[in-house]
């Protein structure tokens, strides 16, 4: 980041040998975060909403996992819920388990979760106008997690400041500390947004949609130093985005979600390559890509995504599948495994024994 | 001189004029205005001195980041926004010039969908008065003509004629969008400006509005201004592809040539930094990272406006002549690109920022390359379903794919 000049060549090399470094420590220990059968509902005058809906995944240490899926399919509550910053009434966690580096999440005291969030778990979110408070100044608000967290005096907590700032690549640190957000440009923010998030070196970060508010190439930067400094840090990221695009650059894993359910869950290469749940072909084949040739049209899937009142015992995606039979609107599938280690997809067709080879 | 004349009159069929629009050095401005006595302390030159055409029946697409003048562009080319400076002449008429009678019966020819389905629909009228309020402006139909018109209208849209009594509210954001597509049809427009039509939809949303916008393009004639930042979605519309930066075209062409071989150091950069679906692709791809943020346009930096941020400048040894001269918009190549730098032909040559071109041919060579399973495998099922078992509605949508594996060559190959 610092180079004077600015270009960045990543040669695939390095690429591929950071990623075995990360795949090995992920593959020695054990998960730093494993989710049971999350369920959070909200409760409104009109029914209960299942927004997320018996939700199971984990997560290695170091390891960058997206959630992807599109507008209401429940990525957003998910990180919400694991962080029981679900907003109650009316949203309630109403089942499952967040275990997280041996703690069960659910079961802490609010005092305890306080003590955790921000310090164990860094959060970025989408809209960095919004989450920085317009009337601190940068310096303070970065600060303050620290002094909170990690009880460093104000001299040692502003030095610490001062070097985050460096490490997000924000030029003359020191004399930005007493800027406030709005003397910032959106990718500025984002990057104080990132440097709060690992102030209190964290094992986790939550990255809700980090570059949606942002310009193609200021999401690069921002997307180069996230996954520059988790890796420096031995941080693990669960990225939720809607885009495609940016999942497949920056995970190791894939949960696709869809209608509060993970309908596919794999390695990043399997998820893009050989997904075998007609809902991730319809995203993929949907978009119109840069590395393609182009064509007339493009291939739509029909319809919207249901409600999440009343939902029946069937395939969430069966109506607007264009390889849905009986079977997947008699019973809901389950997440079964498929050919390789880790891919797991919910659909009757590309089951054992059924209907697409 | 000769064409202008004789198109001077509209109502003649186009013949040799084959530009509908053509945008002579505009120039928008902004005062800022400061102080108590909100005295005017600088300009910004949101759009400065672009000249380009829009020819007729083409889909022009034009991309840059947020603040570069692209919907400036829009909306003065049928004088949403009155220009500071220059000509805009729509099918040989100057708009700039016009007066208020003259104007309004020629914006029944020029038409504009927004960006937000939300806030572009006034939540107080039903669906039928929104669509039929252009119809009312226009004189055009009245009564039982006029019932008519707006279920046809929303018809071609695809949204159920039954819902003319209803509110935005009730709608989704694509319906939202479709509504907002069938007002702008309902005057028969020949030109219209979409500005961002699909950003603020969902992904698989976005494919069946830009499918609708394609589809009416072809049936109905239509030439469109395409404004964007999302290179993908130009990149699949576009007929020609204009890119902005600051103020400025820094280039505009063909999108094959501009996306194989982009001729100005900021495409490429640009290029770079769009994240492609393919996680194989991504890793080995050379990124252009441009460092900080775009200058201000009310005060550009001197010469070429990028050299700022250009990878070009610093690997070229900084020449001087970026930082003292602005590089107008020439021919380069001779494919009908044109692009505004001191150094096109040396960026033409560099293979930065083309990661995924030599990647595309790597891609499209490999038979397990990712899409290409699904779409294959998607193809072959057709064959193995039986047709009752597929929802109906959902058949036109994947008989319309082209045949697979024919997608690979038989789309490379302009036949």
């Amino acid at each position: 980041m610092e180079e004077a000049v600015s270009l960045e060549v990543t040669p695939d090399e390095a690429a591929r040998i950071t990623r075995e470094q990360r795949e090995t420590k992920a593959a020695k220990s054990k998960n730093l975060l494993e989710v049971k059968n999350l369920s959070t509902h909200f409760f409104t005058p009109d029914g209960v909403v299942h927004a997320v809906d018996d939700v199971s995944f984990e997560l290695g240490y170091g390891e960058t996992l997206g959630l992807v899926g599109e507008s209401g399919c429940g990525k957003s509550v998910t990180a919400l819920s694991l962080t029981r910053l679900v907003p109650n009434p009316p949203g309630k966690i109403v089942s499952g388990s967040v275990v997280f580096d041996g703690v069960d999440l659910l079961k802490l005291s609010d005092e305890g979760m306080r003590k955790l969030r921000g310090k164990e778990i860094g959060f970025i979110f989408q809209d960095p106008l919004t989450s920085l408070n317009p009337t601190l100044t940068i310096g303070y608000q970065i600060a303050e997690s620290i002094r909170q967290h990690m009880g460093l005096s104000k001299k040692a907590s502003y030095d610490r400041v001062v070097e985050l700032l460096d490490k997000v690549g924000i030029p003359r640190a020191r004399d930005r500390l007493g800027d406030y957000p709005h003397q910032f440009s959106g990718g500025m923010r984002q990057r104080v947004m990132i440097a709060i998030a690992l102030s209190c070196d964290p094992k986790l970060i939550l990255a809700d949609e980090p570059t949606t508010a942002l310009d193609v190439t200021i999401q690069a930067q921002i997307l180069e130093l996230i996954s520059v400094l988790s890796d420096e840090f031995g941080t693990a990221v669960l990225l939720i985005t809607h885009d495609l695009g940016i999942a497949a650059g920056m995970c190791d894993r894939v949960n696709v979600m869809y209608a509060g359910r993970i309908v596919e869950t794999g390695s990043v290469d399997v998820i893009f390559e050989r997904p075998r749940m007609p809902y991730a072909w319809g995203l993929l084949d949907s978009l119109p890509r840069l590395d393609d040739v182009r064509s007339d049209r493009l291939r739509t899937i029909e319809g919207l995504p249901p409600l999440l009142i009343n939902v029946p015992d069937a395939c969430r995606f069966n109506p607007r599948c264009a390889y849905a039979r009986d079977a997947c609107r008699d019973h809901e599938p389950g997440l079964t495994p498929r050919e390789e280690p880790g891919h797991y997809a919910r659909c009757w067709a590309t089951d054992k024994g059924g209907w697409i080879p | 001189m000769t064409a202008a004349t004789e198109r001077a009159a509209p109502a003649a069929e186009g013949g040799n004029g084959h530009d509908l629009v053509e945008v002579k050095n505009l120039k928008v401005y902004f005062p800022i205005r400061a102080g108590i006595f909100k005295t005017v302390q600088g300009t910004v030159k949101a759009v400065d001195d672009i000249t380009f055409e829009v020819r007729r029946g083409e889909t022009l697409g034009l991309v840059g980041e947020s603040g570069c003048g692209k919907s400036t562009t829009g909306r003065a080319l049928i004088r949403l926004r009155e220009p500071t400076e220059g000509t805009v002449m729509f099918d040989g008429v100057d708009l700039t010039s016009l007066k208020t009678g003259p104007l309004r019966r020629l914006r029944r020819r020029m038409q504009i969908i927004f960006q937000d389905p939300y806030g572009s629909l006034d939540p107080r009228m039903t669906v039928g008065s929104i669509i039929s309020e252009p119809l009312e402006t226009h004189n055009l139909a009245k009564g039982e003509a006029k019932r008519e018109r707006v279920a046809e209208l929303l018809k071609m849209v695809g949204l159920d004629p039954s819902y003319v009594n209803r509110y935005p509210h009730e709608f989704s954001g694509g319906q939202r969008q479709r509504i907002g597509v069938a007002r702008a049809l309902a005057v028969e427009p020949e030109f219209i400006v979409c500005d961002e039509p699909i950003s603020a939809l969902d992904v698989s949303i976005q494919a069946q509005v830009l499918n609708l916008l394609t589809d009416l393009r072809d049936r109905l004639g239509l030439t469109y201004l395409f404004i964007a930042h999302d290179l993908s979605v130009v990149k699949h519309i576009s007929d020609r592809v204009a890119v902005m930066y600051l103020g400025k075209i820094v280039e505009i062409g063909p999108p094959d040539t501009i996306y194989a071989a982009p001729a100005h150091p900021y495409t490429r950069a640009l290029l770079s930094a769009v994240p492609v679906p393919d996680p194989q692709m991504e890793r080995r791809r050379r990124r252009v990272i441009l460092t900080g943020d775009v200058p201000s346009p009310a005060n550009p930096p001197s010469g070429c406006r990028f050299h700022t941020r250009c990878w070009l400048y610093e690997q070229l040894g900084k020449p001087e002549n970026c930082r003292t001269i602005d590089p107008p918009l020439r021919e380069v190549g001779g494919t009908d690109q044109k692009a505004a730098c001191h150094y096109a032909e040396d960026c033409i040559k560099s293979d930065v920022g083309v990661a995924h071109i030599d990647d595309r041919a790597v891609r499209h060579g490999t038979p397990e390359a990712a899409l290409r399973v699904a779409h294959k495998s998607t193809a072959e099922l057709m064959g193995e379903i039986p047709e009752g078992d597929i929802d109906k509605a959902l058949i036109p949508s994947i008989e319309e794919v082209p045949p697979a594996g024919g997608s690979d060559e038989g789309g490379a190959k302009p036949n």
